[in-house]
């Protein structure tokens, strides 16, 4: 599942981030590969933004170490910051500037030589497809435009990796999607590790691999795949004209069963296919079925006891609607 | 891997190289003079206060003060209203770091891999070109005063407007970058700049006022900024005594008054401070 499979390019070792009493990352230690894309998911003041800080040399560990395209953070921050690419969750364009001054002026920043400056820009525009804006104000661009844009100028340099801290905030659904599709296609052109931090579930199933971190600790980290499975199997749930026997039918048949209200729930291997067995197995008429199979949100439930949207529901109207705010 | 191979240069992870600290700083420059030219309205709106000065204070002192052998005092005032000009427009261009800030751009520049120095000196020589630009606009209006312009006096005025106009960006610099509101701008703006140029010079002769303001007017750094301006202005009309005695040019300082070359020199010194300042402030800027 892991793309690329290659050397570690961010190395994390029992990182800790401490504000006065309060551990806000307590000690983690992941690798990431190279060409992955790899998610931290987790509420509001988990750790996220406080990890992907450290990682991009904006914060000071308290303790622990990190590596990220062979050079610490600690003691080499320009370093870092030259092999990678950074997204935030606000804009950081010039709007009074053109896509291709905005470009220009970071690849100066970021020493990209001379000579190669107009290919790149080039290069990256084709990348997020917007080589027809080049020569655009940024301030004619819509919200997502300019959001791919920032990814295009994260790219100029040339980055080992992309960091997205909550890439797809504010942006309506297409354009969250046509945002995917970019950072994939780059993932495939370019070979770049992308590391982004999400609250959306549906964004956190692109990622070859998901970190769920809550309360600075990370409670699981595996493939989106290996998440759901982990956590069990698919359920279905059967409403009757008589559910006592039909749990008890269920029950001798060996399946799993538990009741609840309105019906019997079962655990199966694929619900599915298991539909029409299970009918004829309960043996008295059966009024409806209901099929559930795990998802990120089981599994989010899972390892924090809450779901994400109640845990990030105050949070977010407020932001984006500072982001809207601030694009018109 | 299909794109390009990695630039030797940015792979690997050499911290300083001169040449690109000065490539930055001329970009910082450049991004300055791209967006003065873009925003018309701002050049033209940047002219209308020292315009009203000229015009309203100019013509009612004027009838006030009176013309003393053919020179009256809009010519007095016509150096100190292009003083004025640069004086504002510097301010608010070093101060533009606050929109930076607001607007988020002011991040793409401080999480980039190039000294905080390249990145203040680039915003000062910027904002200063722009704001000398500013103040050199103003000339157009010399024949409308009457004020005599030779090739040398423009050379000589925009060289002073330029060292006056990096003094004070480099000092708009160094307090908007201990300033994290907005708001905090336009207190600096009452509290800062009108007394600065109020007590300049800039607007009436220095040289009758009560001890106190007096005091006041000699550490204002733009006292010696507003005087060599006059000075090379005055040289270069055709003024009699009795108008140079009127309208006095310098500066007086314990007694002695100070020659151009020592107020250029005691700018220079006030621009290096403020220089040094600005570098600061923006290296601790978060």
């Amino acid at each position: 599942m892991v793309a690329g499979g290659g050397a570690s390019v961010i190395e994390v070792r029992e990182l800790t981030r401490r504000f006065g009493q309060f551990t806000a990352v307590d000690g983690i230690s992941f690798d990431v590969s190279e060409g992955e894309v790899f998610a931290f998911l987790g509420p509001n003041g988990a750790g996220k933004s406080t990890t992907i800080n450290m990682l991009c040399t904006l914060a000071h560990p308290t303790a622990g170490q990190v590596t990220v395209a062979g050079f610490d953070v600690a003691a080499r921050p320009k370093a870092v910051r030259r092999n990678i690419g950074l997204v935030f969750q606000d804009q950081t364009l010039d709007e009074q500037l053109t896509a291709q001054e905005n470009l220009r002026f970071h690849a100066v920043l970021y020493r990209v030589p001379s000579g190669e400056v107009d290919e790149r820009i080039a290069r990256v525009l084709e990348l997020v497809d917007l080589s027809d804006r080049r020569y655009d104000l940024v301030s004619e661009f819509s919200g997502g435009m300019a959001r791919r844009l920032e990814i295009a100028r994260a790219l100029m340099h040339v980055p080992r990796v992309l960091f997205l801290d909550e890439p797809t905030l504010g942006l309506d659904p297409q354009t969250r999607a046509l945002m995917w599709e970019d950072v994939l296609r780059l993932r495939e052109e370019s070979n770049v590790t992308v590391f982004l931090t999400t609250h959306y579930m549906d964004e956190a199933e692109y990622a070859d691999r998901i970190a769920i971190i809550d309360h600075g600790r990370i409670v699981a980290l595996d493939t989106p795949v290996a998440l759901k499975a982990a956590i069990g199997a698919d359920t279905v749930e059967l409403g009757t004209t008589d559910d006592a026997a039909a749990i008890a039918a269920l029950e001798r048949a060996g399946y799993r069963v538990e009741a609840v209200a309105g019906g019997a729930r079962v655990f199966v291997e694929n619900g599915e296919n298991a539909v029409a067995a299970l009918i004829e197995t309960a043996g008295v008429p059966v009024l409806n079925v209901h099929v559930h199979r795990p998802t990120l949100d089981d599994v989010f439930l899972h390892y924090t006891g809450r779901e994400i949207r109640e845990a990030h529901a105050e949070a977010i109207p407020a932001r984006v609607r500072a982001w809207h705010g601030r694009r018109r | 891997m299909s794109s390009a191979p990695l630039p030797s240069k940015i792979a690997d992870g050499s911290d300083t190289v001169l040449r690109d600290e000065v490539r930055t700083t001329g970009m910082v420059w450049l991004r300055e003079l791209i967006r003065f030219e873009r925003t018309r309205t701002r050049i033209l709106s940047g002219l209308i206060q020292p315009v009203l000065f000229l015009v309203v204070m100019g013509y009612g002192m004027s009838g006030l003060v009176g013309t003393t052998a053919g020179f009256d005092f809009k010519k007095f005032m016509f150096p100190g209203i292009m003083a004025m000009s640069v004086v504002t427009t510097a301010i608010f261009s070093g101060m533009s770091i606050v929109w930076d800030r607001e607007f988020g751009f002011l991040r793409e520049m401080l999480v980039a891999p190039t000294s905080r120095a390249s990145l203040a000196l680039g915003k000062t020589a910027g904002g200063a070109s722009v704001a000398a630009a500013q103040g050199t606009i103003m000339l157009v209006l010399a024949p409308l005063i009457g004020v005599h312009l030779t090739a040398v006096l423009v050379l000589e005025i925009i060289g002073l407007e330029l060292l006056m106009a990096i003094a004070m960006t480099a000092f708009g610099v160094f307090v908007a970058t201990h300033i994290e509101r907005m708001e905090g701008f336009q207190v600096v703006m009452q509290m800062l700049l009108f007394p600065m140029i109020f007590l300049s010079g800039a607007l009436f002769p220095l040289n009758s006022l009560p001890g106190w303001l007096t005091v006041l007017t000699r550490i204002n750094p733009l006292t010696y900024a507003v005087a060599p301006l006059r000075q090379v202005v005055f040289a270069a009309q055709n003024m009699p005594a009795a108008a140079r005695h009127r309208f006095p040019a310098t500066v007086e300082l314990f007694g002695h008054t100070l020659s151009i070359g020592t107020e250029i020199a005691i700018v220079v010194v006030f621009a290096g401070i403020f220089i040094a300042l600005a570098i600061r402030g923006f290296s601790r800027t978060e």
